[in-house]
């Protein structure tokens, strides 16, 4: 009976596939759609999407109550922002043919001749379509990535200025430098499964020179400047751990081993750093806090993601585990001594995060996941982890240079800080009109306010 | 007529409430309130960075009684209110000088 079952299944099987093959038998030359592959992909790309509200809520709930709108809009804003410039030139600077291995020329303007057949040389059996909003969704959580460093105190057309610039200016060529067909550091080898050096170093890093340049917020050092909603940045870590799957797995391009691969390893390297995050903070301050649970759960989806294609779960657990305390070490101890102001940690969890796992990727990674991949360090190629070097060096170079710049130029025009008046009485208020919590008197730090009886 | 005005630690409200209706004072105006007194501060950690927090979530419950009761109120409020520990809050009393029933007009103790 069951050998039976079994065989009718595979009959079953058989009829698709038939009918896949008629097709491509009938049209050899053009590439063909996968279905299965698209599926994937199109709900990767819903994934990766959800991750910049995520982060929105992320960030949000660790600012103080007067500036939770304002931070929420920084990513909110950037999702529709860069969704526009990808689709007119964002798309073609970063994967358009190539021009001087730098960057992609413009004959993909306005996504001319990017359509529903597939661009064999990104993915051969998904619409062009589908990989360029993919790749969209990338692009988005980059840009947003980055406004955790500057946020309770820039201007919001500053911001919007600097956003544009920084997307078109850094992470268009970064992207192209990396992934493009022809990029200099995709030709050299360099290893970035799903964006360790293009998201993570460069926003992290990107993070760190626009907290430098727009200096401290009021009171940092003298006054607690404490989260505000703990839940809403649980909630938002939660979103992002969620969307990863599809950052990951997706990157595959295709509905495959390698996306099953990539969607174990990232699970279990979140998981180690966020256990590790809280065990080096329980022995450090005493108590294992739920933010730390939070912030080691993202270190290690950070430093996975140009791993997440090339290992397999073992070394995925020392990823983690390192991640969640080198990140933390990152945050609790060279932040203060160092004395910058990174609002929200982009530098410690993204730059930090995204150089240990782009590192990591050379002393792990094997051709027994990836066959299109390369082997690391410990598989007898100590070549790949100097190739991984320079990727990291690159990004960290292009990220600083461009967001130096990006900030100066912009500052020229237009003032990048909020006054120090509307910055005491919150983003909120002075840049957008509204108030996050309307029923509540008393503004940041402590709860409580006196509200009557609800909640006693 | 006096005025109560007692605060406590957040988590022995029920009991004043449940002291002062067996006492059969059913009405008062209660608030969530910040302060600092004897009672040292926490200490909270975020992302490994600690921070003393002085200011502590209380509760301020206030009531309007006559003369002749507060002696007796301000013992069941003690006695419900107290654990023995520091922070466990304070009782001031003062004069008033009238109260009115808006609904009714009544006046003085009428109106309480």
């Amino acid at each position: 009976m069951i050998w039976r079952s079994e065989r009718l299944k595979r009959l079953l099987y058989l009829v698709p596939l038939m009918v896949l093959a008629m097709p491509a038998c009938a049209l050899a030359d053009e590439p063909s759609i996968d279905t299965g592959d698209t599926t994937f992909i199109l709900l990767s790309a819903a994934l990766v999407w959800i991750m910049t509200p995520g982060l929105a809520l992320f960030y949000g709930g660790m600012v103080r109550r007067k500036n939770v709108l304002s931070t929420i809009m920084h990513s909110f804003i950037i999702i529709c922002l860069v969704s526009v410039q990808w689709v007119l030139i964002g798309y073609t600077l970063a994967f358009g043919p190539d021009h001087g291995h730098l960057v992609g020329d413009l004959s993909w303007l306005g996504l001319k001749d990017v359509g529903q057949t597939p661009n064999a040389d990104y993915a051969a059996t998904i619409p062009h379509l589908v990989f360029m909003v993919f790749q969209l969704m990338f692009a988005i959580i980059t840009a947003a990535l980055i406004t955790g460093s500057f946020a309770e105190r820039m201007r919001f057309p500053a911001f919007l200025a600097f956003s544009l610039l920084w997307t078109t200016i850094v992470y268009d060529p970064l992207a192209h430098w990396v992934w493009g067909v022809d990029g200099w550091l995709r030709n050299l080898g360099a290893l970035d499964f799903a964006g360790g050096t293009v998201v993570h170093i460069s926003s992290g890093v990107s993070g760190l020179v626009a907290a430098l340049v727009l200096g401290r917020r009021r009171g940092y050092g003298s006054e607690p400047l404490l989260p505000h909603n703990l839940p809403m940045t649980v909630l938002g870590a939660a979103l992002l751990w969620f969307g990863w799957f599809g950052f990951n797995a997706g990157s595959a391009l295709a509905a495959n081993g390698l996306a099953a691969s990539a969607f174990v390893v990232t699970n279990t390297a979140a998981a180690a750093a966020a256990l590790a995050w809280v065990i080096v903070e329980w022995m450090h301050h005493g108590k294992p806090t739920v933010l730390g649970a939070a912030s080691g759960c993202v270190a290690g989806l950070v430093a996975i993601t140009p791993a997440a294609g090339f290992v397999t779960p073992l070394p995925a657990v020392l990823i983690g585990l390192v991640a969640g305390a080198v990140c933390y070490l990152a945050v609790a101890v060279l932040k203060p001594r160092l004395g910058y102001d990174d609002a929200l940690d982009v530098f410690g969890v993204h730059g930090v995060g995204g150089t240990w796992g782009a590192l990591a990727t050379g002393l792990f990674a094997t051709t027994a996941v990836n066959p299109a991949g390369a082997d690391g360090l410990f598989y007898g190629n100590a070549g790949q982890l100097w190739i991984q070097l320079v990727g990291v060096a690159a990004s960290w170079a292009l990220a600083a240079v461009g967001t130096y710049v990006i900030l100066r130029v912009v500052s020229l025009f237009c003032k990048l800080r909020a006054p120090a008046d509307e910055e005491e009485q919150g983003l909120d208020i002075s840049q957008h009109g509204e108030d996050g919590y309307a029923d509540m008197v008393l503004g940041a730090p402590a709860g409580n306010g006196t509200v009557g009886l609800s909640g006693v | 007529m006096t005025k109560i005005e007692c605060i406590l630690r957040p988590g022995r409200l029920e009991e004043v409430k449940d002291a002062l209706g067996k006492f059969g004072i059913h009405g008062m105006t209660v608030s969530q309130v910040l302060g600092c007194g004897l009672q040292k501060g926490r200490t909270e950690v975020y992302r490994g960075r600690e921070y003393s927090i002085n200011l502590l979530p209380k509760v301020k419950v206030e009531i309007v009684v006559r003369d002749d009761q507060v002696n007796e109120i301000v013992k069941v409020i003690s006695e419900a209110a107290r654990t023995g520990e520091i922070g466990d809050g304070k009782i001031f009393t003062y004069r008033i000088d009238n109260a009115i029933r808006i609904r009714t007009g009544e006046q003085g103790d009428d109106a309480i």
